[in-house]
């Protein structure tokens, strides 16, 4: 769309530019090289700072990169070794799909969760839309750090409010219950951490989205009998679809390398049972020093995300391809 | 009617729950922030901070190198902010206001880039950081941010200037404006609030972050606040009274500064959503 006006813009100014006479004739032949000139710094600021590091961590999976080569400065070419190592261990698969369900359940119940609300929200009374409206801004506002914090100081094991509401609640066992002896409960916790931090925003702007439904088109269905879930499935969602997409695909990309949550939850010291992909990737290169191998294990998360948000990238490209 | 009055219950019902979920938390970390260490510690929760005491904000403040880390912390966003948004308008202004060629691939490069995440590039920017000197350095914490505010910047700005009008900077040029002052006199004026959302939004960005400083800055009177709130946590029977003092005092800043821009990102974000 916005290529059609740009080439509009280009049609009325020529007209008057020309009308300005001889001394405009340089500045006119160098016009088309002025978006070049604006872009230049922004682009080699980015090529020195991300394309660099980019095409580095391509070539340190390639290389063994230890403490020796640090000091060195300078690594040594092995091939696909580090692959093969990782590719042959049986954790880097248990890792992968660690990280890929851990995702899978993030993305879903904050997708499921937030629509839900969005929903909810629509139906209240105009007090209650704005307290609850309130309470989601305040949470998704608290930056990952503190909400970490709070979560950890609530699930305490000695005077964790949590367990002891599922004590009062008559659930045995809980009175000094610690949630991250077990990963599966761990992860629990850490799953709960990062939906609260992200459901605002899902729902927030889901609701934002649905007062685009036609409240006409809904109503008709109803009439026509259509239950509930169905005037959802045929009226509502179609018009959500896009802005649902775009959700989906942000929040596969920020919990498919969730890192904070699960490294400050757990003291910074994680055992190996609660590794995804990008802690392992951490731990092999600052915590034993093999940078190499870090560096093989973060070109496989790339890559994983990339195939995972395929779909997304190329509608983008269409939307503004030329 | 009573079926409308029980759906009614139960929508308000549901309401409370998530009001609950969403504010206890919160509150919890204010009033455990305020309450005296044998209410903290009890076995029963004390639901209200009364009575309350000033102690545990007083131990947060008075952790060694707080003041430095405020001040490192400010000097590291200010400057990424900054400099991020210079290059960024820039930028911003070819994406969104001309026609040449590579503008696609330009705007497909910065969408893809924006995937790449910094936990795989911390390892190659630590190496070459390293390498010339800069961990444990300002400068390099600073360089090492931009390269995901910079990318995140162009791409919102682009989107607030795509949302202005051409036709207005047209008919400036059209009675006799060169493009440049129409960029000057119209366009600048109309992006400028679209500029302060972005600053706030990198400044947000930059706040929150933890692995990087984490990674780079290993001294203590180099780190950054977000250092100085996980070192809380680190050794086995946490002060948790300190530790919520320092979190209520580390989410301030993000809270004032989320509140004025947040309307802006669920329209930018839908009206993006339907143009695309």
């Amino acid at each position: 769309m916005s290529s059609i006006q740009g080439r509009r813009t280009a049609s009325v100014v020529r007209p008057a530019t020309a009308l300005a006479g001889r001394t405009t004739t340089r500045r006119r032949r160098l016009a088309p090289l002025v978006p070049y000139a604006l872009l230049a710094p922004a682009v080699l600021v980015l090529a020195a700072i991300l394309g660099f590091p980019l095409y580095r961590l391509v070539s340190l999976s390639f290389q063994q990169y230890g403490l020796k080569e640090l000091f060195a400065g300078r690594g040594t070419w092995i091939g696909l070794r580090n692959y093969r190592e990782i590719f042959g261990d049986p954790f880097f698969w248990t890792v992968v799909a660690r990280t890929i369900v851990f995702a899978a359940l993030c993305v879903g119940l904050t997708m499921g969760l937030g629509t839900l609300v969005a929903l909810l929200l629509r139906n209240l009374g105009r007090t209650m839309r704005t307290l609850v409206t309130a309470g989601l801004v305040a949470a998704w506002a608290m930056p990952v750090l503190t909400a970490v914090s709070i979560w950890q100081w609530m699930f305490d094991f000695e005077f964790g409010v949590v367990n002891w509401l599922l004590t009062k609640l008559g659930f045995e066992g809980y009175a000094q219950h610690n949630w991250f002896d077990q990963p599966l409960q761990g992860f629990a916790v850490i799953i709960l951490v990062v939906v609260w931090g992200a459901l605002p925003f899902v729902a927030i702007t889901l609701h934002a989205g649905l007062t685009q439904v036609p409240a006409e088109l809904e109503e008709a269905a109803r009439v026509d009998g259509a239950g509930a879930w169905q005037v959802f499935r045929h009226i509502t969602f179609p018009v959500l679809k896009p802005i649902f997409l775009i959700l989906a695909t942000l929040s596969t990309i920020w919990d498919f390398k969730v890192f904070t949550q699960i490294w400050v939850m757990l003291n910074q010291r994680p055992s190996r049972e609660y590794f995804l992909l990008g802690i392992w990737s951490y731990s092999e290169s600052f915590g034993v020093t093999r940078y190499g191998k870090g560096a093989a294990i973060a070109v496989v998360m790339v890559l994983l995300l990339l195939a995972l948000t395929f779909f997304y990238v190329r509608q983008m490209l269409k939307a503004v391809g030329p | 009617m009573t079926r409308k009055r029980l759906h009614r219950i139960g929508y308000n019902a549901a309401a409370v729950l998530v009001l609950l979920v969403t504010v206890f938390p919160i509150y919890w970390m204010v009033a455990t922030g305020f309450k005296r260490g044998p209410d903290i510690l009890s076995f029963e929760p004390r639901w209200l901070p009364i009575p309350g005491t000033l102690e545990n904000y007083r131990s947060a403040v008075g952790k060694p190198h707080f003041l430095e880390d405020v001040r490192n912390s400010l000097v590291v966003v200010t400057a990424t902010v900054l400099i991020a948004l210079a290059l960024a308008f820039l930028a911003a202004l070819a994406a969104g206001r001309f026609h040449f060629r590579g503008r696609a691939a330009l705007i497909v490069m910065l969408i893809v880039v924006q995937m790449v995440p910094l936990e795989a590039l911390i390892i190659p920017i630590y190496l070459s950081l390293d390498r010339v000197g800069q961990t444990d350095k300002l400068v390099g914490i600073v360089v090492t941010y931009l390269t995901f505010v910079l990318p995140f910047s162009i791409w919102t700005l682009r989107g607030f200037i795509v949302n202005i009008p051409e036709e207005l900077e047209e008919a400036a040029m059209v009675d006799g404006c060169t493009r440049a002052g129409a960029f000057r006199r119209i366009l600048f004026p109309l992006v400028a609030p679209g500029l302060v959302a972005t600053a706030v939004f990198s400044f947000i960005l930059v706040w929150n972050d933890y692995l990087i400083a984490y990674v780079l800055l290993r001294s203590p009177e180099k780190q950054t606040l977000g250092i100085w709130l996980a070192s809380f946590t680190t050794n086995h029977g946490t002060e948790w009274g300190g530790v919520m003092a320092g979190s209520t005092l580390f989410a301030i800043p993000a809270v004032v500064f989320f509140l004025l821009v947040q309307r802006r990102v669920v329209s930018g974000l839908t009206a993006g959503a339907v143009k695309g």
